[in-house]
């Protein structure tokens, strides 16, 4: 089995199947504890509903009295292949945020369309959410299919519609699978009624999708504290690109002081010499007076030190942004105030065309190019090119109120 | 990088941005398998000694092997251990078989932790509950702010990118930080096994029978078991099919008991 989990988000507009897709997915594969099994019987019928495979992931009160997902609930599966974790997202515009909070956590999607009603309002905003947020594995799950009596021309009107939105957007489908998720139709197993259709169930897409790959990179180490280990400063932070060697030499970000890697800690691990991507590590290094919070550490000093940020943006919140507000700027462990000094332009994902461009507010769930004046300069990268230097948050008032990309 | 470093990893990032953004926080320690699994994240994160409190939350109600295990690592540990009581209650004959199991857990943990955070200030609390726990949790934020009634906000939970935080709002009293959340059971056991950490003695099996998951004497119920070592219990696990909280009662009295515990600032 490989070792590594694949975080897959569900996405798609509201009741096109989401929740119930990844119940089916668990009760048809087994994975389902009896006892919860039991509570979903029970619960379905004190509701005065048939067995409702969505109360597997909507566990809320309210969400199952509503008949609504409202917010994202992360469940493990696995198959002989491999672990995933399952991230079952909201379909409505109010909680985007929590859908926007799912998807950063994945990296591959399944986006879901109700066969009977087509492209709606938040399958455009997700699959321009996905694209920003750079997943380019995705899968599209023509569901409700027995609503159009397994019609292959109904299916392949939709898939076209869909196709043409991913494309446009620079992501294409793996696959376009038609499935009944509520009869359990092509999920975990195939069907006659979709015998015209010879592609692989959504089980089987699941597992055809690859895993992350880690690849080699220039080093970002992002302090994020210093401890003082019997009497010797210990720099931490987790190695977000690249391999550090002890007796390196290195560079301090954004002062662009140059030092070396005198030590490599790990707690109960003596003598490093080596640590790689995603390893969380203790450093202690030459003339160590000087680290703190937020300094890079990299190997050419390969980042951009800016203090102007240009990027795209996704406002989360369901207040709208003036010019001039102040923000709080987070990319990795740096945190410098500013503000945006400029609305290049926004637009509704869902409406697809430009709203305005050189504009003075973002309104809610609409995304913007932007370009941010920070008060102190900071280390960054392009998205495309090192995403965990290229992602950032920005917060109002300690509340996060927009998530962006560096382009 | 094998699975269980991928875990550890992300745990040890969590507890560390906790400690570089409040200082001012501790660990809650149960005593089950959980919270002594992330004790040990704890200890690995700050190479040896926990530089905050750690907090057992006692309801009088708890097994004696717990008191035992709790004592023995508190001192191996070098733990700056805070035992948090409800007094007033107990004295007063707070028990499981008095009225509604939710008032019991509410009083004798929700309330005792209420008045231990309040006493000691403390800006964030370290956590050890898991997504695969139970349906609630699976809905859970990395960083969950409370409001000062301790409430957790679930129909408004805020945005969470990444592994970006949320900063302390105003209306924010203390943030509950969940770093074992992403592990499974089995994850926990096997990181166990791997660490060769210590464990109370009741999740083994005595007479046929062992505890999956414990708490308090009175609301806790043991399962067949023959398993007697991690080994087995890793074995047991990859061949049921049965659910981790099966023994524990106070999430049975209504399907949505846990979502009503949690919501008052329960665990």
């Amino acid at each position: 089995m490989e070792e590594r989990s694949l975080h897959i988000v569900i996405v798609g507009h509201v009741d096109h199947g989401k929740s119930t897709l990844v119940g089916r997915l668990f009760y048809d594969t087994g994975s389902l504890p009896p006892e919860k099994l039991e509570e979903i019987k029970r619960t379905s019928e004190a509701l005065g509903k048939e067995l409702e495979f969505a109360y597997i992931m909507d566990n809320l009160e309210e969400e199952r009295e509503k008949g609504i997902t409202i917010d994202i609930a992360h469940t493990f599966f696995k198959t002989e292949k491999r672990r995933y974790v399952i991230i079952d997202a909201p379909g409505h515009k109010e909680f985007l945020k929590n859908m926007i909070s799912g998807t950063s956590q994945a990296e591959a999607a399944l986006m879901l369309v109700d066969v009977s009603r087509g492209v709606q309002e938040q399958t455009l905003r997700h699959c321009h959410i996905l694209s920003l947020l750079g997943i380019k594995q995705v899968a599209v799950i023509a569901n409700k299919m027995d609503l159009v009596d397994y019609s292959e021309q109904t299916f392949t009107k939709v898939k076209d519609e869909i196709i043409k939105v991913l494309e446009g957007l620079g992501i294409t489908p793996a696959f376009v699978i038609p499935i009944s998720a509520s009869k359990g139709e092509n999920v975990a197993s195939r069907t006659e009624k979709l015998s015209w259709y010879d592609g692989p169930t959504v089980l089987s897409a699941l597992d055809s999708f690859n895993s992350l790959v880690i690849e080699e990179k220039g080093l970002r180490f992002p302090v994020q504290d210093v401890y003082e280990i019997e009497g010797t400063k210990v720099a931490v932070g987790r190695i977000e690109a690249g391999v550090l060697r002890k007796g390196q030499d290195i560079f301090i970000l954004p002062q662009n002081r140059k030092s070396k890697i005198v030590e490599i800690k790990k707690f109960m691990e003596d003598g490093l010499t080596e640590a790689a991507t995603g390893d969380c590590v203790g450093l202690v290094v030459e003339e160590d007076g000087g680290l703190s919070r937020g300094d890079i550490l990299e190997d050419c000093a390969a980042s951009t030190v800016t203090d102007t940020i240009q990027a795209n943006i996704f406002w989360l919140i369901d207040s709208e942004y003036r010019l001039g507000i102040p923000v709080k700027f987070k990319c990795a462990t740096q945190e410098v105030n500013g503000k945006i000094e400029k609305i290049h332009r926004r637009f509704d994902p869902a409406s697809v065309e430009i709203v305005e461009k050189d504009s003075t507010i973002i309104k809610p769930a609409e995304i913007a190019e932007v370009q941010i004046k920070l008060e102190k300069p900071v280390a960054v990268d392009k998205f495309s090119e090192i995403p965990e230097l290229g992602r950032f948050v920005l917060e109002h008032a300690g509340h996060p109120v927009a998530g962006g990309i560096i382009i | 990088m094998d699975h269980l470093t991928i875990l550890e990893n992300k745990s040890i990032f969590i507890i560390r941005e906790a400690y570089a953004k409040f200082r001012n926080i501790a660990v809650l320690w149960s005593v089950g398998k959980d919270s002594t699994t992330l004790l040990w994240l704890c200890r690995k994160a700050f190479y040896g000694k926990i530089p905050f409190p750690v907090i057992h939350i006692d309801t009088s109600y708890k097994f004696p092997e717990m008191y035992k295990f709790r004592d023995e690592y508190a001192k191996k540990w070098d733990l700056d251990l805070i035992i948090g009581k409800n007094e007033s209650e107990i004295e007063a004959g707070m028990g499981p078989t008095k009225g509604a199991k939710l008032d019991c857990c509410n009083e004798l943990k929700t309330n005792a932790l209420k008045q231990t955070i309040n006493r000691y200030g403390f800006k964030a609390l370290l956590l050890g509950i898991r997504r695969d726990e139970h349906g609630i949790r699976a809905k859970e934020r990395v960083f969950s702010p409370r409001d000062e009634n301790f409430k957790w906000n679930y129909e408004d939970q805020p945005a969470e990118l990444w592994d970006q935080y949320k900063s302390t709002a105003e209306e924010d009293n203390h943030f509950r930080v969940h770093p074992i959340l992403h592990m499974t059971e089995l994850d926990i056991w096997k990181y166990i096994k791997r660490e060769n950490m210590p464990l109370s003695e009741l999740y083994f099996s005595r007479n046929a029978k062992r505890f999956r998951s414990i708490g308090c004497v009175p609301c806790c119920s043991p399962i067949e078991s023959q398993a007697s070592s991690v080994d087995e219990i890793i074995y047991e696990l990859e061949h049921t099919n049965t659910a981790e909280r099966a023994g524990r009662a106070q999430d049975k009295e209504d399907a949505y008991t846990m979502q009503k515990l949690r919501s008052l600032g329960y665990m």
